[in-house]
Formats: structure tokens, C-alpha cells, sequence
């Protein structure tokens, strides 16, 4: 628990001392939108899942993650992983590096987005996609285990976003592939959200209903190349929604629940966001 | 040969797609590319009496930083106070550069906002030269 208090301290700090910006991000834990982050904006979040699977040590898997926007269209995020599990311990768990493209420019009715990711991690209980034949087996081993067993991985999504009325929907098709020659494995993440309030208030307020979004969130694994499809693997749905705070702070929650036997009954995902704005024009001295 | 035609009309079909959106946003050319509908669109919220200030506060959180506090512009975008934003752009125009940005010049897309939000920006802009 160290861990996770230290990082919170270090959000919160750098929420004191920074501008607010107001991030108006989706509650979304595993599925991304077609949303990029705007140029020059740094966007630092804190994503957890807490899970018990039948048979195994409750855990705690953690991301944070630092997103950039490079340019309207390009915005890579570098992520550092870990995790806690009851009666074991507490891991470094890897790291990843994610670009995403937007190859239209424009609103268009689908707007799709090019997600490429190297990952390079051990033991990851974080559960930010499920592929392939993700399930419950993957928490039986113990940390001291699951550690050696080294996945480097190039992970691609095709996302398909889309805003109409107000409502935000969103797909994401995935196709990763682990680099030690084993076969391509699948998933996919559907979300749909909207703000509880779509007009802006005309005075400050903290719990005014544009301050939240609410949506659902539905993934799970397709299988490999050689068994393609929806059984053996796990499939996860649930209610999501986040809360805007006056100082610009986003948190995020989420129950989920498994929609299968191998899948964990429940999980329970919570998250902070933080946008900077202008973040590298803050180290220019005089220039805006 | 015949084969490769759909695929090679496909692409330019995107390609003037993303040209056409990715019309030059600080010298104005993007007026040009507003379709005639989006064009004659009216804003909703131009006679409620707090969309200017709405409008005020959704522009300080997503808009300021790049032109400006009061829409004076910066060192590298453009003032919202010129003649081309009070005079020549309609009400329907600005809303279509805001859903669509300019994305080429570093205008990102606002559709995330939702249509009133942005029209309440709009109010806001359009009240500046009053």
C-alpha cells in the first residue's frame, strides 16, 4: 500500500501546484475513444483493479500512466505497471509505450484511430485488455513465478469512435502478439458514456450534473489464431462513471463483473486523472 | 492493374477528405470549406441569458490557453476577436470548426464537448465585439 499512497501524494501535490484544466475525460478504464489528447497537454492518470479470483489471493494491479499529446492527431503515453497480492507481495510489474494516430482529419460519423503498443511486462494483474485465452488460471501462480515469465509484446488496436447527441461510443478491435513466437491473440472493448448534463453551468459548482459522465463498459478475450472466438477465455461488463472536481482532479469508478466462469466474479476498477495543460511551454520562460 | 483501382480511389478519396478538413485554420481558408448547411445554422442558445457566460467558462477551460484569456491570442494562434471571427464567420461556421478543428494546424476537434457547449462558446465569442 506504500506505493500506491506515495503516488497518490504525488498527484494531489502536482494537482496543487499546477493550473487546473477541466479534462472532460471518459470513464473509461479498458476501451479508449477516438479522443485524442489535445497538443501540448500532459494528462497523468492512476488506474487500478481490485479482483478475487476463486481460488487465488485477492489483488490490487496498478497503472500510471503519463499521456502527451504530440499533435491533434498523434498522442503516445508511456505507462509504468505494478501490483499488490494478499499474503504475497508487491511488484514492479513492467512498463509499455503506446502510440496512437488519428488517420482523418475531421469529425466524421466512425472516426478511427491507429493504437500501436509495445509492452514489456511480468506478472501484470492490471487487466487493461483481455486477449487470447485470458481467464483465471493467469492469477494462480504466485508472484515469485510470475515474474520470470517475460511477455514482450506488440499490441495494435483498431478504435472506431463516435460522438452523437451527446453520447460517446466507442470499439476497439485487438490484435496482440507476443515477440517469443506465440500466435496472435484477439480481443475487443466496447463502451458507451455520456455527461449527466450536457449544458455548461453558468457559475462555478462542484457537483453539478456536467460534472459526471456515466456509461458501460463491456470487454473480454477472442481467442488466438489457432481458436478463435468467445469461449476459454474471459469476458467482463459493468457501469462506470466519473466525477469532475472543482480543481480539475478527475476520479473514476467502476464495478465489473464477469460474464463467464473463467472470469473473476468481480472486479473493482477505481482512477485519478490529472491534465496539465501546455506542459512544456511551462518550462519557456515569458512565452504563453 | 485493375485490381489495385478501387484501393488507389479509395485513398484519394480519403486523402481530399483529410485535405478539405485540414483547411488552413489562422489564414481563414477553412470558411471556404463549410458546407452551405452547416453554414445557415443558427445558435439555439443566442437569447438565454447565461450562455455567455457559460460559454465564458467552457472557453476559459478549453480555450484560453492557446488564444488567450480574453481571446486576444498568443505568440502561436490566432486572436477571436478579428474581424473574421466576429464578421465573416457565421454562428454555423464557427460550430463547424469546432466539431471538425483544423486538425492540420494544430486545431484539435471539439465534438467531445457536445453541440451545447459548443454553441455556448459561440455566444461567448460573438459577444466580444459588442
Amino acid at each position: 500500500m506504500k506505493l500506491k499512497q506515495i503516488l497518490a501524494l504525488a498527484l494531489f501535490g502536482g494537482s496543487v501546484s499546477l493550473a487546473p484544466l477541466t479534462a472532460q475525460e471518459r470513464p473509461y478504464f479498458v476501451t479508449y475513444s477516438h479522443e485524442m489528447e489535445e497538443p501540448g497537454n500532459l494528462d497523468i492518470e492512476f488506474f487500478n483493479a481490485d479482483g478475487k479470483p476463486p481460488g487465488a489471493n485477492r489483488f490490487v494491479g496498478s497503472n500510471i500512466e503519463f499521456e502527451y499529446g504530440v499533435k491533434t492527431w498523434w498522442t503516445t503515453e508511456f505507462y509504468l505497471d505494478g501490483q499488490i497480492t494478499q499474503h504475497d507481495s508487491t511488484i514492479f510489474t513492467g512498463y509499455r509505450w503506446e502510440n496512437r494516430f488519428r488517420p482523418l482529419m475531421g469529425e466524421h460519423w466512425i472516426n478511427p484511430v491507429i493504437y500501436v503498443e509495445f509492452e514489456n511486462v511480468s506478472g501484470d494483474k492490471a487487466l487493461r485488455e483481455i486477449v487470447g485465452h485470458d481467464g483465471i488460471p493467469d492469477f494462480a501462480d504466485p508472484n515469485a513465478e510470475s515474474r520470470l515469465d517475460k511477455e514482450r509484446e506488440i499490441e495494435t488496436k483498431l478504435i472506431l469512435g463516435s460522438n452523437v447527441r451527446g453520447w460517446n461510443i466507442s470499439e476497439n478491435i485487438i490484435a496482440a502478439k507476443n515477440l517469443a513466437n506465440e500466435p496472435w491473440e484477439f480481443g475487443y472493448a466496447v463502451a458507451v458514456s455520456r455527461p449527466l448534463g450536457l449544458k455548461a453551468s453558468a457559475h462555478n459548482c462542484t457537483f453539478c450534473r456536467e460534472k459526471f459522465q456515466a456509461g458501460l463498459e463491456l470487454y473480454g478475450g477472442l481467442g488466438d489464431r489457432y481458436s478463435f472466438g468467445t469461449a476459454f477465455t474471459s469476458h467482463y461488463a459493468g457501469p462506470t462513471i466519473n466525477w469532475q472536481s472543482p480543481s480539475g482532479v478527475t476520479f473514476l469508478f467502476s464495478p465489473q463483473f464477469g460474464l463467464n466462469d473463467y472470469s473473476i466474479p468481480r472486479l473493482y476498477r477505481f482512477g485519478v486523472q490529472y491534465e496539465i495543460d501546455q506542459f512544456l511551454s511551462r518550462f519557456h520562460r515569458g512565452e504563453k | 492493374m485493375l485490381a489495385k483501382m478501387p484501393m488507389t480511389l479509395f485513398g484519394m478519396v480519403l486523402l481530399s477528405t483529410a485535405l478539405s478538413f485540414g483547411a488552413a485554420v489562422g489564414d481563414g481558408a477553412w470558411l471556404t470549406g463549410v458546407p452551405t448547411r452547416e453554414h445557415a445554422k443558427t445558435n439555439p442558445f443566442r437569447d438565454q441569458p447565461d450562455s455567455i457566460s457559460a460559454g465564458r467558462r467552457v472557453y476559459v477551460d478549453h480555450c484560453s490557453h492557446c488564444h488567450g484569456e480574453n481571446a486576444e491570442g498568443t505568440k502561436k494562434r490566432p486572436a477571436l476577436k478579428s474581424d473574421r471571427v466576429q464578421q465573416q464567420a457565421t454562428e454555423g461556421d464557427l460550430h463547424w470548426l469546432l466539431v471538425n478543428g483544423g486538425m492540420r494546424k494544430g486545431m484539435p476537434t471539439w465534438s467531445k464537448l457536445g453541440d451545447p457547449q459548443i454553441w455556448q462558446v459561440i455566444s461567448y465569442l460573438k459577444s466580444l465585439h459588442e
